[in-house]
């Protein structure tokens, strides 16, 4: 028998408020990053968004962790606008998808929902590795995610890594020459600025992490694997 | 920032409920979601033509909602693409069982935006064809870039294409003559001064009294060049040329000549403009056979301007010429 720290309902619920909280905490350094190389309208795009989908959370009572993804995921698309509602709302809809009919989800499962999220953003905006986009935030967090769990690491600490890597790809748009997206009109003159949508999804990992990891949170279960 | 506003938060569904008092006899307005949708919404059996974007381009779109022009407009956050619920809606409204075309600019999150819509539309059965706009010969590398933006060429598109959907020609067609339009026209753009977002507060980008941004998109984007002030003359002479040269333009064509306002610029300035590019052509054997001199696609409060040519043809020239009745264009009725 073996310990298992898992997520419940309330944590996501939990983390879509802090997260509502971090954006709208850097609502004008997001929309800083963007007015560099964007259109100036990223913080502003997303703390819309994200307002939105408080007024919504506490409506889904299901306890389905899939649902209540879906449901900020439409509610991103309806209201962010920009390339920033696609995007982040697809993300959402596919973890959405991912978790569906869940009222815990383990690192397993939260493994299989990032793959998922990472997939649909690809899909939706066509961005590689490497094109200053979310995606450079979002595939080294994947990886690490995957890897640490590869390394037998527990869930807070296998989060941890995931934002790190977050984080490092994040500060490694830096250099980059945008290839996707408004910035790339820029051409060379969008190198040396950070991207912005590879901060905020930085953010994101860095609040799961946050919110997650921490021992008064995440709950730990006994799993019953025989 | 000074600006004739109440609160930043409120100046898209302000500017709605402004156009609905003004223009009941054109059109009605939805404002959840919204959108602009003609008075007489749907017209039976005419394909319908839907379109959208960030706001702070009036009159585009919706000043365009009417007879000849576009069925339906959904306005966006400034500058921000509007959402597919939006598009969904609207697209729904405006149906008239002949088909909609979307008239899509080449942004990211615009193109993002109504892939989605017409996913949604389609899955519950409506007709949808999508036709993106990318005129802008600014962008040069498309291969490394999101594309050449849509710019002029989207008011000259959805004149003609508007024409081309009153006479009821069916979905591929008025489709077709869009892509058409597209494919026959570039732009070039420049600013004189930033703009300011009314969300954001601060100018959009900083321009020096003495430099002027050569190939500026119609969000504040950068273009080719910053360069320091020159004459109406020589700032002609480098958009035309970018454009004449990007061809399809050649000697002895035929071309509607479209010198836009960003939103800052006197129609004084305009004109000047006009004056040169008209002699710019006429050294390039090409003949001006229309002309649209004014502010249709602008960026907020922007100075500066763009032109547009589009290569002219027998039927693009009737269609062109063709009645409207819209808020912002209006003619033959």
């Amino acid at each position: 028998m073996s310990e298992e720290v898992s997520v419940s309902y309330d944590d996501v619920v939990a983390l879509m408020k802090t997260y509502a909280a971090a954006i709208a905490e850097n609502k004008q350094s997001l929309t800083e990053l963007d007015s560099a190389i964007g259109d100036a309208d990223h913080g502003i795009n997303m703390d819309r968004g994200f307002q939105a989908v408080i007024g919504k959370i506490d409506t889904v009572t299901s306890g389905d962790i899939g649902a209540l993804f879906k449901t900020v995921g439409m509610t991103l698309v309806s209201t962010v606008g920009g390339a920033g509602g696609p995007l982040y709302g697809t993300l959402f809809l596919q973890l959405g998808v991912a978790t569906a009919g869940k009222d815990r989800i383990t690192a397993e499962d939260w493994s299989a929902a990032l793959t998922a999220a990472v997939s649909g953003v690809q899909a939706r905006g066509k961005a590689e590795s490497g094109d200053k986009t979310m995606v450079d935030a979002l595939i080294p967090a994947r990886d690490a995610f995957a890897a640490a769990l590869t390394d037998g690491a527990d869930l807070p600490a296998a989060l941890r890594r995931s934002a790190d890597a977050a984080e490092a790809g994040m500060t490694a748009t830096i250099p980059l020459v945008a290839r996707k997206g408004r910035a790339s009109y820029l051409g060379e003159r969008s190198a040396g600025h950070q991207d912005p949508g590879a901060t905020s999804s930085a953010l994101l990992l860095r609040t799961v992490a946050d919110a997650w990891a921490g021992d008064a949170s995440t709950t730990t279960e006994e799993a019953h694997d025989g | 920032m000074k600006k004739l506003i109440n609160d930043p938060a409120d100046v898209v569904r302000e500017e709605l409920q402004g156009i609905e008092a003004a223009h009941p006899d054109l059109v009605k307005v939805a404002y959840d979601p919204f959108y602009i949708a003609r008075a007489d919404a749907p017209v039976k059996g005419k394909v319908a033509l839907v379109s959208g974007g960030g706001s702070g381009h009036e009159p585009m779109h919706g000043g365009f909602v009417g007879m000849g022009m576009l069925d339906a407009a959904c306005p966006g956050e400034v500058f921000t693409s509007p959402t597919p619920d939006q598009m969904e809606a609207a697209t729904k409204a405006v149906d008239g069982g002949s088909g909609v075309v979307h008239i899509v600019k080449n942004y990211t999150g615009d193109v993002m935006n109504f892939e989605m819509a017409a996913e949604l539309c389609r899955a519950e059965g409506a007709e949808v064809e999508s036709v993106v706009v990318d005129d802008d010969v600014a962008v040069q590398d498309s291969l490394y870039t999101a594309g050449r933006r849509g710019v002029g060429a989207t008011v000259l598109m959805e004149k003609i294409a508007g024409a081309a959907a009153e006479q009821k020609r069916p979905l591929k067609e008025v489709a077709d003559i869009c892509r058409d339009v597209n494919s026959n026209a570039r732009s070039m753009g420049m600013a004189l001064t930033s703009c300011t977002v009314p969300a954001a507060g601060s100018p959009t980008f900083e321009l020096g009294d003495d430099e002027i941004e050569m190939g500026v998109g119609i969000h504040g984007e950068p273009g080719r060049d910053r360069m320091k002030m020159k004459t109406a003359s020589e700032i002609v002479d480098m958009m035309a040329t970018a454009i004449v040269d990007d061809a399809p333009f050649s000697n002895g064509d035929q071309v509607l000549a479209f010198v836009n306002g960003m939103g800052g610029t006197p129609l004084i300035e305009l004109y000047v403009v006009y004056n040169e590019l008209n002699k710019f052509l006429a050294g390039r054997g090409i003949t001006i056979a229309r002309n649209l001199i004014g502010s249709y696609i602008t960026s907020l409060e922007m100075a500066g301007c763009s032109i547009t040519l589009l290569k002219m043809n027998d039927d693009f020239t009737r269609l062109w010429d063709a009645p409207v009745k819209t808020a912002g264009l209006r003619w033959g009725v």
